[in-house]
């Protein structure tokens, strides 16, 4: 494993992850809402893109339907926010989405991966139909009010979220479904011959991974006050996981987590002045590191998950 | 009741047909050989068996059970297990994960840690890699990742074993000792349904020999009767 | 009886337009191995270009097809060339390949999609042209309508004709059917492939003009767009050209019908049956 000495990878140590934790569960004491709010929005774009790994990165399938299980948690906040308190809306969110990636992947993930890819990617489009439909046609009233937490009690939620991912992103690894899926990402004829339900455990993956994008929408959606399909059901979502994921590298945590913070510091540079720029720049970013940078900002050897779509010795 | 009956399996691609009209019975316990030249459709017919593709007509029945048309991982929970031509182990694996997968996957009913552990020590030292447990499967050599996928499949425990071309591409020494694990293999009680090509192995292990060719059985019978047949000779020599 | 000659001549006209952008997608996908999720953005600069041109310098819409289409056609080509190529060549399998130019092309959506909105801006722009109405079978049609369904056909069936009769065409199909052995056989591969994703590009373009011609357009109409264009292209069978063909023709049909019902529901009818064929047919009408 190469270190080039970017002070980065010391980071990986028991110590300073210990004190970065710290650090975060404390945000709030010292610093500035407007940090507060930043913070969140990088933490949420952290669980985007990990999430999009957990899946995406072993088995080498393309899902663009981030922005579709973020778009369902925003909604399920909005219609229950009302009603239950959030962590059980939270919870809501999090069926639901579970729900939608469990039908959606028994539908297409025994299939070739150009029809997941296909589905997935308009899913996004297909749901903001429907609901648009629903709102003009059935209740005639065009978007949704919020219940509006506090920036603080919404950086924690969405802290927990992204414990919780990491955490079960780990165990994932270590459980015998974890040995099934990444047996599934370096040979799926010969995970099937194994013995491995290949459709099964590709699905109860994806639908996992789909958990924490729906309740990271929902702890969004109470900052915003207002939701209306357009603003829940963004592509962007799905293209700032993709783009996170695939700049930051192979690697379940280093890479995402990386490409994560860089855009969200990118992303509020520019997006209150320049949003075209700031999207169309992440647009040849992506572009450019799938041309030139095959292994994304951090070189990782070895166990590389993104074997199969970053291009390996393996024939898939 | 032979342990595995396939009667009159074709599979069509297009307008060729791979594998014509094949009937096939194994009994319990013995080495059967399946022979012919490239493109006869033995693999095809591996793949019909292991549950990879489904025969447009004919049955397949294993253990007096039908299991024509059943997924590659029932099959295998079933009881039959197979290696590939061009080997697929799980590549960025340890090599024991890779036989750690088949024994937790591929055995009928549910395996703990601990036995699971026991039977991938077994099983490598089975198949002489217990020195590269640890190195990653895509590392090992092409002989050594033979093995690998044949221990993988006897971790799901078969009663029987496809066998495709293990010694391809080893050299005399490793096509010995290809041999032996074969016999060793029926040793232990797994019945053996092998592809391969070199000759002096397969008359050698196999009490049986099957022949197909353009996805036709034409010959059938004891490795000697194989071997002067005219009709198996000249499909050799002609082609 | 009106209304069922009204709803089959909408449904064709609607076919068209969806065979015209499925045929582009299918060239891409069938033949360059392609999941170019960013289709939908070059009927959206076709119809963008058409308006600027027609509003700003008054120029025929049918005559900036004669622009738009090779202008469309030299960029997808370019592309090809530039970028698919070369993940092509660092890609060591088709899966990871198809995994690469997927990424790509989404990330191509949002560049030309926010290349768009900053030239265009958000706003949706629509402009009338041949608008009159004109008596077919008793229903009336604006001639514009008339005139996209007719030049849809045309552009349909001589692009089919180029592709069965002349050798580039053959080329085309003989990759399409098998990339390595025709690239055995003499055919300049690299050169066929490129060649196909302009095209693609090119049809794309068109189908934008002609939708500019009847209905608004705007910066970030596209998605929708490719999405049918996804669907029509299983519909029909992967890799199929007739076959995307023929889909276009029977979404349209049925979209027309369920326009007739409730317009807003279309884009969510085309996904079940989008659903009910990955249950029960994935290879489509005509898919191998």
């Amino acid at each position: 494993m190469r270190t080039d000495g970017i002070t980065w990878l010391k980071l990986r140590t028991p110590a300073m992850l210990l004190l970065l934790l710290v650090a975060l569960a404390t945000l709030t004491l010292y610093a500035s809402t407007y940090t507060v709010m930043l913070a969140t929005n990088i933490l949420m774009y952290v669980i985007l893109t990990v999430s999009w790994v957990l899946f995406s990165g072993p088995t080498g399938y393309v899902s663009l339907a981030t922005a579709a299980f973020f778009g369902v948690g925003v909604y399920t906040s909005a219609i229950l926010g009302s009603v239950l308190p959030l962590p059980l809306v939270i919870l809501a969110a999090a069926l639901a989405s579970f729900s939608l990636a469990a039908l959606v992947g028994g539908l297409t993930l025994r299939l070739k991966g150009v029809y997941f890819a296909f589905f997935t990617f308009g899913l996004v489009e297909l749901i903001k139909h429907l609901l648009l439909w629903y709102e003009v046609s059935v209740t005639g009233l065009r978007g949704r009010f919020v219940v509006v937490n506090d920036s603080g009690a919404i950086y924690y939620v969405i802290l927990v979220i992204l414990l919780l991912l990491l955490l079960t992103s780990y165990l994932l690894r270590r459980s015998r479904l974890g040995l099934a899926l990444q047996s599934i990402g370096q040979s799926e004829d010969a995970a099937a011959h194994t013995g491995i339900n290949v459709s099964a455990v590709k699905t109860i993956v994806f639908a996992l991974s789909a958990v924490f994008v729906g309740a990271a929408g929902a702890a969004m959606a109470t900052r915003w006050g207002y939701v209306d399909p357009y603003i829940a059901f963004d592509y962007l979502y799905s293209f700032t996981a993709v783009a996170m994921a695939v700049f930051g590298g192979p690697g379940r945590f280093a890479g995402p987590i990386l490409g994560a913070v860089v855009f969200a510091f990118l992303r509020e540079l520019l997006i209150t002045r320049f949003p075209y720029i700031y999207m169309l720049v992440m647009g040849l970013v992506l572009v450019v590191t799938i041309l030139y940078l095959p292994q994304g900002l951090i070189e990782l050897a070895g166990k590389a998950p993104w074997r199969k779509l970053r291009g390996s010795r393996e024939s898939a | 009741m032979s342990l595995l009956e396939v009667d009159g399996i074709t599979k069509n691609f297009g307008g060729l047909a791979a594998v014509s009209r094949v009937d096939l019975q194994v009994e319990a316990g013995t080495v059967i050989g399946l022979i012919g030249p490239n493109g006869a459709g033995k693999t095809t017919l591996f793949n019909l068996l292991s549950g990879a593709l489904k025969p447009n007509s004919g049955t397949i029945r294993f253990q007096d059970a039908d299991i024509t048309g059943l997924k590659p991982h029932q099959i295998c929970r079933k009881g039959l297990s197979r290696t590939f031509q061009s080997v697929k182990v799980f590549g960025a694996l340890p090599a024991s994960q890779n036989v750690l997968a088949g024994a937790i996957f591929g055995s009928s009913g549910r395996i703990s840690p601990r036995q699971a552990g026991a039977e991938v020590a077994r099983l490598m030292e089975f198949v002489g890699l217990s020195a590269v447990g640890d190195v990653p499967a895509r590392d090992l050599t092409l002989a050594n990742q033979k093995r690998l996928e044949v221990a993988r499949a006897l971790a799901t425990k078969p009663d029987l074993l496809l066998i495709d071309e293990l010694m391809a591409g080893l050299n005399p020494t490793e096509v010995a000792q290809a041999m032996d694990l074969v016999a060793a293999i029926r040793q232990q009680g797994t019945t053996v349904l092998i592809i391969e090509h070199v000759m002096k192995a397969i008359m050698s292990i196999c009490d049986r020999i099957a022949v197909l060719h353009h996805g036709e059985k034409i010959a059938e019978g004891l490795p000697q009767e194989i071997a002067t047949s005219r009709t198996v000779i000249e499909v050799y020599l002609g082609e | 009886m009106e209304t069922i000659v009204g709803v089959v001549i909408s449904g064709l006209l609607l076919g068209g337009l969806y065979a015209l952008i499925a045929m582009g997608l299918s060239l891409q996908y069938g033949v360059a191995r392609v999941l170019n999720v960013s289709h939908g953005e070059f009927i959206m600069l076709g119809g963008l270009t058409t308006w600027t041109l027609y509003t700003a310098f008054h120029i025929n819409p049918l005559l900036s097809l004669a622009v738009c289409g090779p202008v469309a056609f030299a960029l997808g080509y370019v592309l090809h060339r530039t970028v698919y190529r070369r993940i092509w060549a660092s890609s060591p399998s088709p899966g990871v390949f198809e995994s690469n130019s997927l990424l790509a092309s989404f990330g191509l959506l949002f560049v030309i999609q926010n290349i768009a909105l900053f030239t265009w801006g958000p706003e949706i722009r629509g402009y009338t042209y041949l608008a009159f109405p004109v008596d077919l079978l008793g229903v009336s049609f604006g001639a514009n309508r008339l005139l996209t369904l007719a030049s849809a056909l045309f552009v349909g069936v001589t692009f089919y004709i180029f592709l069965a009769r002349t050798r580039i065409g053959k080329a085309i199909r003989a990759a399409a059917q098998d990339s390595t052995a025709a690239a055995l056989m003499g055919v300049n591969i690299n050169s066929v492939l490129a060649v196909c994703f302009g095209f693609g590009a090119g049809l794309a373009a068109i189908a934008g003009m002609l939708i500019s011609m009847c209905y608004p357009v705007h910066a970030v109409m596209g998605i929708p767009y490719t999405v049918i264009a996804m669907i029509v292209v299983v519909l029909g069978g992967l890799g199929s050209i007739p076959g995307s063909f023929l889909g276009g023709v029977v979404l349209g049909l049925i979209g027309s019908l369920v326009s007739y019902v409730e317009p807003a529901l279309t884009l969510v009818a085309y996904y079940l049956i989008f659903a009910l064929l990955l249950l029960v047919r994935p290879t489509g009408i005509m898919g191998r």
